[in-house]
């Protein structure tokens, strides 16, 4: 119990179901490869890795400090197009992957930093629209240089040999699965997934988390007992970024191509901001549910509504109501529906479900021991 | 020591605060009296450093500080507790005194560590919470407190700040009277210790006269009077400018 409360940061999911669900997705995502066979399955599974971390990294931003942004698929690109460059001018060995990794997330620090301290002064409508502003600006630039991104085509490369589907880490099958590269590109993406994911709920638990939310409910009196709001701000902007750069360094790992659609396009913007609000801010465990809800949705909202509209079939009306053609139509009642009886999303509502919010001297009580362990 | 020296703000052609030249010793608590838009909230401000000075200069100990932001003065031990209560909202009581005591450890910047494994801040916080007789309300989510105990907690914040200058700003502004002895007791156990400097803005005169060493009168952003509270609360140009008026409120 006191592992995995330092596992946790003592942020325990204080809910049974919202406990349950996360097992299940982390559950889920640990056996996809055996569980859910299939090739389009496991790009599910790895997309919803990579989401959480992305996802996990805007809430730091969004939920905890309260900052909008909307320049964080550019720091998932810059992550990608790092290692995206690097394999496809040196060759898929990892030492391409090394140098793509460190120069991405070097980009994606300064950058960071240059936008937080030179705009994270003035409000938050106005930082919105500066981030929004840059991270256009940075669309257009990776379509503009085709020699270096590979415009809007994006860039093809071979992965390192061990993540090639042509590897063989054993001979025959487990389960009746071939125990391939993409199996150990696979589990690269969930261990590297679920260490970030830690790793953000740890920073959040820490007393730099904490002033973050200070800052959050009240700047103004966070600057008045003395912390340095502008720099607090900065260096979570640049949290957020490396770790976003890092998920998008996982995508191009996992993916073997990087373009605009996949890695900078304001659509996954519009979708990371979804992911939060739905699974709940300022709790990281929402961005975990909600980005695991999302892509399922996306990904199999059509078939589910394929088989609808066939038991429909002689319905003239629902039968073209329910037509694959209209799942984001569906999508969008969805969220519409969950944004007004969940406000809290669903974190926050599972959570208050399940009784008064335990409290900070209660979990003391609860477990002294463990604290000091 | 505490000083300001012709120290002056305008809004537009209004000079809120007019040329106010005054110093602060510790070990004293001085009392800063006037009627409503006398200036003696924004004179905080600028001491605190909530407000820029148009001209002039505020000096803590000597150095001047006119040009250093909030967040640095508080660093240095001035520490401030607002006339409209101005908390973390969802933060729970004892999160709010915690952060406060956060600052002086230097622990803001530590990423990686539990804020839950840090319990001397804990037990501090909650010291400072029992001593304005909130323990019991710890958990409570700072918003849903009752007015008079967001006061309370207002006060535990500035405690847990542990300043070398106290500035209380109406610090017992509707609070029922029962409650009002809980902060008048630690004010006075402040002065008490006999080191800090303590600022008081009350409106209250029975609290001004037997708490205070010293009073200070603001009227139209002018400092007007300044002296012991007998000779002060008994001048004319007092009771033209203040005491007119608030003897019958």
């Amino acid at each position: 119990m006191s592992l995995l409360r330092a596992a946790l940061s003592d942020d325990l999911p204080r809910s049974r179901w919202l406990a349950i669900a996360l097992v299940l997705v982390v559950l889920g995502l640990a056996l996809a490869p055996f569980a859910f066979p299939g090739a389009k399955s496991l790009n599910v599974a790895a997309k919803i890795c990579v989401f959480i971390v992305l996802a996990a990294s805007f809430d730091l931003l969004l939920g905890y400090t309260g900052i909008v942004s909307f320049a964080h698929t550019m720091f998932f690109g810059i992550g990608a197009y790092g290692v995206a460059i690097a394999l496809t001018r040196m060759g898929g060995e990892w030492s391409a992957v090394a140098v793509g990794l460190v120069a991405g997330l070097v980009v994606a620090i300064v950058l960071a930093a240059l936008i937080g301290l030179f705009s994270l002064r003035v409000r938050t409508i106005f930082f919105a629209m500066i981030t929004l502003a840059v991270a256009s600006a940075f669309l257009i630039l990776a379509s503009q240089l085709p020699q270096l991104t590979g415009g809007e085509d994006g860039l093809n490369y071979r992965l390192p040999a061990v993540l090639r589907p042509s590897f063989a880490l054993a001979d025959g099958t487990f389960l009746g699965v071939r125990l391939n590269g993409r199996l150990v590109d696979y589990y690269l993406v969930y261990v590297v997934s679920f260490a970030l994911v830690l790793l953000l709920l740890r920073i959040v638990n820490s007393p730099f988390g904490s002033v973050l939310m200070a800052i959050r409910e009240n700047p103004f009196r966070a600057e008045a007992i003395g912390y340095r709001t502008v720099v607090y701000r900065t260096i979570a902007s640049c949290i957020a970024a490396a770790v976003a750069a890092l998920a998008g360094a996982l995508l191009a790992l996992w993916s073997s191509q990087t373009n605009p659609d996949t890695t900078l396009s304001f659509d996954i913007m519009v979708d990371i901001l979804l992911m939060v609000v739905i699974g709940g801010m300022g709790t990281i465990y929402g961005a975990v549910l909600g980005a695991t809800v999302l892509l399922f949705a996306q990904n199999y909202l059509q078939d589910l509504l394929g088989i609808a509209s066939q038991a429909f079939a002689g319905v003239p009306l629902l039968a073209n109501l329910f037509h694959p053609d209209r799942w984001l139509l569906w999508l969008g009642v969805a969220f519409i529906l969950c944004v007004y009886f969940f406000p809290s999303g669903i974190v926050g509502s599972l959570r208050s479900s399940s009784g008064p919010r335990a409290s900070l001297s209660a979990r003391d009580a609860s477990g002294p021991k463990d604290l000091k362990s | 020591m505490l000083a300001t020296e012709d120290l002056t703000i305008r809004f537009g052609g209004h000079a809120a605060v007019d040329g106010v030249t005054c110093a602060f010793r510790p070990g004293t608590l001085t009392s800063i009296v006037g009627p409503n838009g006398a200036g003696k909230t924004t004179y905080f401000n600028l001491i605190s450093g909530q407000l820029p000075a148009t001209s002039g200069k505020v000096r803590l100990g000597g150095e001047d500080i006119t040009s250093y932001p909030a967040p640095r003065r508080s660093r240095m031990g001035l520490g401030r507790a607002f006339q409209l209560t101005n908390l973390f909202p969802n933060l729970s009581a004892l999160e709010n005194v915690r952060l406060a005591v956060q600052v002086r450890s230097g622990k803001g910047f530590d990423l990686f560590s539990r804020t839950l494994g840090h319990r001397e801040l804990l037990d501090r916080a909650m010291a400072h919470l029992s001593a304005v007789s909130l323990a019991d309300r710890a958990d409570a989510v700072a918003a849903t407190l009752p007015h008079g105990d967001q006061r309370k907690l207002e006060v535990a914040i500035l405690l847990a700040l542990e300043p070398d200058v106290f500035m209380f700003d109406e610090p017992t502004a509707g609070m029922s009277i029962d409650e009002v002895p809980t902060i008048l007791d630690i004010i006075a156990a402040i002065k008490q210790r006999g080191d800090k400097t303590i600022l008081l803005v009350e409106h209250k005169m029975d609290v001004v006269r037997s708490l205070s060493d010293r009073i200070v009168v603001l009227h139209q952003g002018k400092l007007v009077a300044d002296g012991p509270p007998a000779e002060v609360i008994n001048s004319d140009i007092v009771r033209e400018a203040y005491l007119g008026t608030a003897a019958h409120a």
